[in-house]
């Protein structure tokens, strides 16, 4: 009985440790706020995964012709809006990048913790 | 130490509440410390529950009957084994093996994703908590493992039909499934409440969702191949409420693991996804709900329980909640773009996600089509056999034929021309399957020879997609053919791994179609040295012995198979009677063919005292390809779930161009 609540006290009070760890750590940090992506950078993103959706298709139905899947007439039909959207969102890309570059410099980390919004 | 027990579980409850309150504050109010502080709180409920879980284990082995949980599943001749199976075995301790994987699992995911998802996380921590909250109430409040007595000289033991090695692997293996698709559900609402709906949460979720689908459809296979040789009834799948209860989360996956692919390629069904991954969640609760609360008059119900209305009311939160949810973030989920053609993979997709979720609602409706006939006019009403097959044959022949179909159509739009020629070589296979079929007397089953037709439909495409896979990557560079074999697979994991996964739904069809709509039975009162004969088989009855083993007493009838004059040995069937269970179990005889996958199924019905025995026997041709479908699945499974190198690279460089930490 004693035995079990010493392990339960032990046991508690490690939770509670691991709990507070956090405040413990930084008492006083620097700042506090959550690293959340701002509006460009979701906008990025959104961008970034147009691209590989884009690019992945089109790998797809290469390797797809290339098969025997999709045939010649349905690769002509296709390959083409296919790149076309590939471009685009290429295009979107350096748009948005050369936006941001003039904001902030390209591949700049943000610290952690750090919030731009 | 049933106190320590008790005190673990206090503090997961209480580490649960701080990880969703404390979690939901530091998401609402972007504090990064107090976010963190929410994840440790989850980590930590983890090791308490564990500590909980390591203390009723103890318990079990030292066949301590101080807990009523102990003296009520186990008994001092129950072998170590089943003891071990005791702690799912009953409803207290399958909660906290529920609550055990939960919070294990709710620490890995958001530990894995922390980094590159902080933001989507601060939102999952309190979801999972939220859950976590629920069930560690339960095992505090409702139904704990911990409650204590005057200790009796010797336990109750266990329900005989539970004393088999798959009850070592079954139930553990629901609950993985069952648990895992708590990751998906936890990561969509949290996607919803940030307001971060992009691919992330997809892509995180990935993996766990079908890990969790991997060991429900692994879980159910076993619990099937348990049924067929421990229930003795001679079959292996009876639309069981709770074997149903498993199945639903299961084809609501299936379902999802398929239109996910649409959002990744195509950016379609956002809504439709969200709304697939709350209905697998609600259904593994309903799962659990079924099997735990004894609502349901069910072979695999053993506990009659005052958890229903707790369950019934956090059921009712989760989709009133996630529902909402999904509403209010509607205009989030908006796809940037539209359906191209009606004949295109995406809208075979498309179609056989419809057929996926007509079949799992149609299992709902007879599930709770007894409760509610109940509730209105007092009486359960129970839809049978019937019901189920007809349901099956509607949604589940198309289905069939799909899996055939989609893969060869091209994204966005195949053209009429293009269909002709890439389908001739399989629509040949398949005619020609069904006239032979039909010309062996296949035909006094037409869904039987529907589904074996539709079955080298599909076979043909695999191996026509393998075939020209391979020959493709061997002209792009490939040393060899069995180099360009493993390039192609290693290349695309998931569209072979899913093939593969394919393959096996087609031995599964196969081995269901060939037991139920092909095989044998026979009933008859048999003495000593009397015979039955069914299909090409004579059976003869020699003799019953009777020996006393551990915690039962075995009576064995023996008898003599011949097959075509040809001498198979012998078989014995019979009956175990568990002395401290006070219960008798069907022990059946099986003869497996390992060349044709055909069982001679014997069950010893009634033994009387005069030494006579009532058999029942069956003849069940191709069932040993369901089981075999399992080890396929299982293969075809790992190679999806195997981490795949060059889109690991792709994400982090994804991570890296917004300048978000590509760790995971």
């Amino acid at each position: 009985m004693t035995l079990a609540l010493l392990f339960a006290a032990l046991l508690a009070i490690g939770c509670v440790v691991a709990v507070a760890l956090p405040f413990l750590r930084e008492p006083e940090p620097e700042s506090d706020d959550l690293d959340e992506l701002d509006e460009p950078e979701r906008r990025r993103l959104a961008l970034l995964e147009a691209r590989d959706r884009a690019l992945a298709s089109l790998r797809e139905l290469e390797f797809d012709h290339r098969t025997g899947t999709v045939s010649d007439e349905d690769y002509r039909a296709l390959v083409g809006s296919l790149r076309r959207d590939a471009a685009r969102s290429l295009q979107a890309l350096e748009r948005e990048g050369s936006i941001r570059s003039t904001e902030m410099p390209m591949n700049e980390e943000r610290p952690a913790g750090e919030r731009i919004s | 130490m049933a106190e320590l027990g008790r005190a673990a579980l206090l503090v997961t409850l209480g580490l649960s509440t701080y990880a969703l309150v404390a979690g939901a504050a530091a998401a609402r109010l972007g504090r990064r410390r107090l976010a963190h502080s929410a994840q440790n709180a989850l980590v930590a409920a983890f090791a308490s529950t564990l500590v909980a879980a390591v203390v009723l284990l103890a318990a079990l082995l030292r066949n301590d009957f101080s807990f009523t949980y102990v003296a009520r599943t186990t008994s001092e001749a129950l072998p170590t084994a089943y003891t071990i199976s005791a702690f799912w075995g009953g409803q207290e301790g399958s909660l906290l093996l529920w609550l055990l994987v939960l919070t294990g699992f709710g620490a890995v995911a958001v530990r894995l994703n922390r980094r590159w998802a902080r933001d989507l996380i601060v939102w999952v921590v309190p979801v999972f908590a939220a859950v976590a909250v629920f069930f560690s109430f339960l095992v505090v409040v409702v139904a704990s493992p911990f409650a204590t007595q005057a200790a009796p000289p010797d336990g109750a033991g266990m329900t005989p039909s539970l004393q088999n090695p798959y009850m070592l692997a079954h139930p553990p293996l629901l609950y993985l499934g069952y648990v895992g698709l708590t990751v998906p559900f936890a990561f969509a609402l949290g996607a919803l409440l940030s307001g971060r709906t992009d691919e992330r949460w997809l892509v995180a979720t990935r993996r766990w969702t079908l890990f969790a689908w991997t060991a429900l459809g692994i879980g159910q296979l076993l619990g099937a191949h348990w049924a067929y040789v421990e229930v003795g009834w001679g079959g292996y799948y009876a639309w069981d409420p709770v074997e149903n209860a498993a199945l639903m989360p299961w084809l609501a996956a299936t379902a999802f693991l398929h239109s996910v692919m649409i959002q990744e390629k195509r950016g379609m069904l956002r809504v439709w996804n969200v709304l697939l991954v709350i209905l697998a969640f609600s259904l593994s609760l309903f799962g659990t709900f079924l099997t735990r609360s004894g609502v349901v008059n069910s072979i695999h119900s053993f506990t009659q329980s005052s958890i229903g209305p707790w369950f019934l009311a956090f059921i009712a939160v989760v989709v009133a909640v996630s529902v909402g949810l999904m509403l209010a973030r509607l205009p989030l989920l908006r796809s940037p773009t539209r359906l191209e053609s009606p004949v295109s993979r995406e809208a075979a997709f498309l179609y056989n996600n419809l057929l996926l979720l007509a079949l799992c609602l149609t299992i709902l409706w007879g599930v709770v089509y007894p409760l509610l006939s109940e509730a209105v006019r007092g009486e359960a009403v129970v839809l049978g056999r019937e019901y189920y097959d007809f349901f099956l044959r509607m949604f589940g022949l198309p289905l069939l034929l799909l899996m055939g179909i989609g893969p060869l159509v091209a994204w966005r739009r195949a053209s009429l021309k293009s269909l002709l020629t890439t389908f001739r070589w399989p629509t040949g296979v398949a005619l020609v399957t069904g006239a032979v079929l039909l010309v062996l007397g296949a035909g006094s089953s037409i869904p039987g020879l529907v589904a074996y037709t539709f079955s080298a439909f599909v076979t043909a495409t695999i191996v026509l997609e393998f075939g020209r896979g391979t020959r493709a990557r061997k002209a792009l560079g490939a040393t060899s053919w069995p180099g360009a074999f493993s390039s192609l697979i290693a290349r695309n994991r998931r569209r072979y791994g899913g093939y593969v996964v394919h393959a096996s739904i087609v031995l599964l069809a196969v081995g269901i179609v060939g037991s139920s709509a092909f095989d044998s039975v026979a009933e008859k009162r048999l003495e000593p040295g009397q015979s039955l004969e069914i299909a090409d088989y004579t059976l003869v009855y020699r003799s019953l012995d009777e020996r006393v083993a551990a915690n039962a007493t075995e009576i064995r009838a023996t008898l003599d198979v011949e097959r075509g004059g040809r001498d198979l040995g012998t078989l014995q069937a019979g009956k175990n009677a568990y002395t401290i269970e006070e219960q008798v179990s069907n022990e059946v005889g099986i003869r497996s063919d390992p060349l044709t996958g055909e069982d001679l199924f014997v069950i010893a019905e009634q033994i009387d005292p005069d030494g006579t025995v009532y058999f029942r026997v069956f003849v069940k041709p191709l069932v040993n390809l369901i089981w075999a479908a399992g080890l396929v699945f299982l293969l075809g499974s790992l190679i999806t779930l195997w981490p795949d190198a060059r889109e690991q690279r792709r994400l982090a460089e994804r991570t890296r161009e917004i300048g978000v930490p590509a760790t995971r």
